[in-house]
């Protein structure tokens, strides 16, 4: 089935299988593989994008269900070809090792720091809890999180 | 002694910034950087493996027909189409490519499938007829050496005890010093077991194998070890080794489970047959059945002292599970019994370790590799002793603290550094947090979002534990290091060494190196190949940073030296670092057959704050602080985010992580249900840093990356059993352990 959405403020027009993910789209048929597959089951956050500004696990939704509606991904959130304030951040903090996780924390840090500007320790752990990451044991990543809201 | 400029300064409430940021830093953050999983070709086939649903089980026959007719079909091959070596392995060859006669363990590849489109090869996969005709698992480690041999050739006498051989037996080994029989004045003594963790690293297996068109075939993979690859690889091939090239593909985490081979000789196989590239990427849960994992242990130990706290006497059995093929565990065992004190000064030892064969899943590296389980037993013990004894337990370790001069359990003389009391004090020392007040929030509470307890049932403990392990390869294996530089004519510079990057942050160290000794900033440090550079070994055992350190110094050195002879003209000079040469240990004894088995060891300590609710059983680790040698840290910062992240995985295993199997068969193959640390299970981590530069390393360093698992498991548990006052000598504790179901 045709299908056509908004991917980072370009319109995207594909065939997709009816049972494709939104995340396999952007991945294989896209050429956006910044979003990553490292569980299928919305355990790990590592998929995560926004869907008409909301957070959501592109390995959860369907392709299909994007059709019409607008995606934000890891690509999409840079500034004029700058990483933005958060994926500054990460880089600057440590908090990235082998970064299989970072694409999905930097675009849930993002969304986390539009809803609460200067977020407290708890309210980064627990609005970060859904994204595993088995590198950094998480430290960096709030020291991360809590440079990005400095700025 | 000149050392590279760090990398970091302090700028903000203590934290250490880059004042370079590590080269994959951007990309990685802007989702640009290229994991093996993100490559494409052109004309790209995807590749999916057939695995079987048995942990043991004849193979009657296999049908392929069916899934050939599918549309998008290009391959199905199986153990027939292996045109060379029909087994591999990293320490021997125990191991098909694919399936001959029987599969061993679930999930063991029987078949594989080339089609167009992923999904066609998943459906062609499920339409491939294996008849099986199961057999009895060996589920038991216990009763393995009863049991009949699961690999006719490889009981391998060399492995086991030559005079009374007993079948599946991977490796039995004795280290026994002074006598076993001393009695000392009081004695502890303990059963432990220690589950099977995975190494969960978030990018499943991936890669893609690309024909050369010339008979030979280009694999671009996540891999720790790129020419151990290629040396296993080659000849299932019936290919010439440099008819095979590796190269690293981007690397999402690793942990020793990238060690073995996982799609590269069956992505290689599917390029070959199609002369197309061939794709293969895991799904989380063929990950699970795709790499090996870490060996559950079961520990029965004595410990013996004086009434004034000095050791006199060690006594361990260890007991691993290697699963269904060797791997690593030939050295994990080894390791586990060599490790087994602790960082301790004791004259009389008997440790009897026994690594078998199962129809379990197979084990091998994972980050601590036999140091773990070892730890947790013996810091117990430890515990138990000065309980026993009345003595302060961090007196007491500090009463016993091995260090140089002192003789490990094998006779060899600790020569290098090796600051165990300076690291113990310093995370005795280190302030634990005033206990919270209540009320407060639930997400500060044991429960935490459950909204579990307002704070009634809920108690505080505080544990201790240290940690020991060696950095390197041991045991008299060529342990060494290739690199290359081609120094421009406008004077900057190509770095060339194959050691994987796989998060830890080596590139960084070669690139530092780089700079400081070519004196220059124009540096390009090229993507690791086996068509480029010799052998880097592998980024395992804590070892990368020492010798690609060694291996970048030297070939700079090199260079520069070249350069002054011939003037102009480029520079293109490739050199081996090895380091200081170590001996097996005698099969009788277990003793050193020269001055040392190992090269150079590390010690962290590690003190936790935890809160349980005894009534729920459950748990929060509230702080940790931590104390470890580290040599000299070329990169504080990534020093501190190997602590943190090596301490998180080590609370998995006290908490949470663990492989269930039944009769062999995986439980629970998924995020879902195999749960590994979230950002709310794990506390702040205090890290000092504790600089004595190691004598025989280039610039004193030390690998950092293992010394906190190692630890951090033990102390996590004291810390439990502090609060609940159980014993709890299983890891990870069960909320039934902690209320006593």
């Amino acid at each position: 089935m045709k299908i056509s959405f908004t991917a980072n403020g370009e319109r995207a027009e594909t065939d997709v299988w009816e049972g494709e993910s939104l995340l396999t789209t952007l991945r294989d048929r896209l050429g956006l593989p910044g979003s990553k597959n490292a569980c299928e089951q919305g355990e790990c956050g590592s998929c995560s994008v926004l869907l008409d500004g909301a957070l959501v696990c592109s390995c959860l939704v369907l392709a299909a269900q994007a059709d019409g509606h607008e995606v934000v991904t890891v690509e999409g959130l840079a500034e004029n070809g700058e990483p933005n304030r958060v994926q500054a951040a990460f880089a600057e903090a440590g908090a990235v090792q082998c970064g299989f996780c970072t694409p999905g924390l930097v675009v849930a840090t993002d969304d986390l720091l539009r809803r609460i500007p200067d977020p407290s320790d708890d309210e980064i752990r627990e609005a970060l809890s859904g994204n595993l990451c088995r590198c950094t044991g998480y430290q960096k990543i709030l020291d991360a999180v809590h440079l990005a809201a400095e700025r | 002694m000149s050392a590279p400029a760090r990398t970091t300064r302090t700028l903000r409430k203590g934290h250490a910034t880059p004042i370079k940021l590590r080269q994959d830093a951007i990309p990685k953050v802007t989702g640009k950087f290229a994991y093996s999983s993100d490559l494409q070709a052109a004309d790209m086939l995807w590749g999916q493996t057939v695995r079987s649903p048995h942990a043991h089980a004849r193979i009657l026959e296999i049908d392929v027909s069916e899934a050939l007719r599918m549309r998008g079909v290009h391959a199905v091959l199986t153990h027939e189409d292996v045109p060379g070596k029909k087994l591999y392995g990293l320490e021997f060859p125990d191991q098909p490519v694919l399936a001959i006669d029987q599969v061993r363990y679930f999930g063991e590849a029987v078949a594989i499938v080339a089609a167009e489109e992923p999904e066609q090869a998943r459906r062609a996969a499920a339409a491939v007829q294996v008849g099986y005709e199961p057999l009895e698992p060996i589920s038991d480690p216990e009763r393995a050496t009863e049991m009949e041999p699961l690999h006719v050739d490889w009981p391998v006498e060399r492995h086991g005890d030559s005079e009374h051989p007993q079948p599946n037996v991977v490796r039995a080994l004795t280290i026994r010093r002074g006598d076993p029989d001393a009695a000392g004045d009081v004695a502890v003594s303990g059963y432990y077991e220690i589950g099977q963790q995975d190494q969960a690293f978030l990018g499943p297996e991936s890669g893609i194998a690309i024909p050369d068109g010339e008979g030979g075939v280009d694999i671009h993979v996540a891999t720790q070890w790129l020419h151990v690859d290629r040396d296993q690889i080659a000849p299932c091939l019936g290919l010439q080794p440099e008819q095979v090239r590796i190269h690293l593909a981007g690397v999402g985490g690793a942990f020793g489970g990238r060690e073995d081979l996982s799609i590269q000789a069956h992505a290689a196989l599917l390029a070959l047959r199609t002369s197309r590239p061939v794709k293969m990427v895991y799904s989380r849960e063929e990950s699970f059945v795709g790499h090996i994992h870490r060996h559950p242990a079961q520990i029965w130990a004595e410990h013996r002292a004086t009434r004034a706290g000095k050791l006199v006497l060690v006594k361990m059995r260890i007991l691993l599970d290697g699963g269904a093929y060797a791997s690593s565990s030939t050295a994990v065992i080894s390791n586990a019994c060599s490790f087994a004190p602790g960082p301790y000064a004791v004259d009389n030892l008997l440790i009897d370790g026994l690594c078998v064969y199962t129809n379990n899943p197979p084990c091998g590296a994972m980050r601590g590799f036999g140091a773990v389980q070892a730890c947790f037993a013996g810091e117990a013990q430890m515990d138990k002793l000065a309980a026993e004894l009345g003595i302060d337990p961090i007196e007491l370790r500090l009463l016993n603290a091995l260090e140089p001069g002192g003789v490990l359990p094998t006779g060899q003389v600790l020569t290098g550094s090796l600051p165990t009391k300076d690291v113990i004090r310093r995370a005795a020392a280190l302030p634990v947090p005033e206990p919270e007040e209540l009320p407060r929030e639930a997400i500060r509470l044991p429960g935490g979002a459950g909204n579990t307890t307002r704070g009634e049932g809920v108690r505080r403990g505080v544990g201790f534990a240290v940690g020991f392990k060696n950095v390197c390869y041991s045991e008299g294996f060529d342990d060494y290091c290739t690199a290359r530089v081609r120094l421009r004519e406008d004077g900057g510079a190509h770095v060339y060494c194959a050691a994987a990057e796989v998060g830890q942050g080596v590139s960084e160290v070669i690139l530092q190196v780089a700079r400081l000794e070519l004196g220059t900033d124009d540096i390009v440090l090229e993507v690791g190949s086996t068509a480029d550079v010799g052998s880097s070994g592998s980024s395992s055992a804590s070892r990368m940073t020492w010798m690609a350190a060694g291996a970048v110094q030297l070939a700079c050195q090199a260079a520069l030296e070249e350069r002054r002879q011939t003037g102009v003209g480029e520079v293109d000079v490739e050199r081996v670092y090895r380091h200081p040469e170590t001996s097996p240990l005698d099969s009788e004894t277990g003793q050193v057959l020269g001055e040392r088995s190992h090269v150079a060891f590390a010690v962290a300590a590690m003190r936790v704050v935890v809160e349980v609710d005894v009534e729920l059983g459950l748990t929060r680790v509230v702080w940790i602080g931590t104390a470890q040698d580290v040599g000299h840290a070329l990169n504080p910062q990534a020093v501190e985010g190997q602590i943190e992240g090596g301490t998180a995985q080590g609370l998995g295993l006290a908490l949470m992580e663990e492989i269930q199997t039944k009769d062999g068969v995986i439980l629970n193959p998924n995020f879902t249900d195999y749960l590994i640390p979230t950002f709310l299970d794990m506390p702040p981590v205090v890290s000092e840093l504790v600089e004595v530069p190691e004598p025989d390393a280039p610039y004193g360093v030390k690998g950092v990356g293992e010394p906190p698992t190692v630890v951090s498991t033990a102390a996590i548990v004291a810390a439990l059993r502090d609060a609940t006052g159980r014993e709890l000598t299983r890891a990870p504790v069960r909320p039934d352990d902690i209320v006593g179901l």
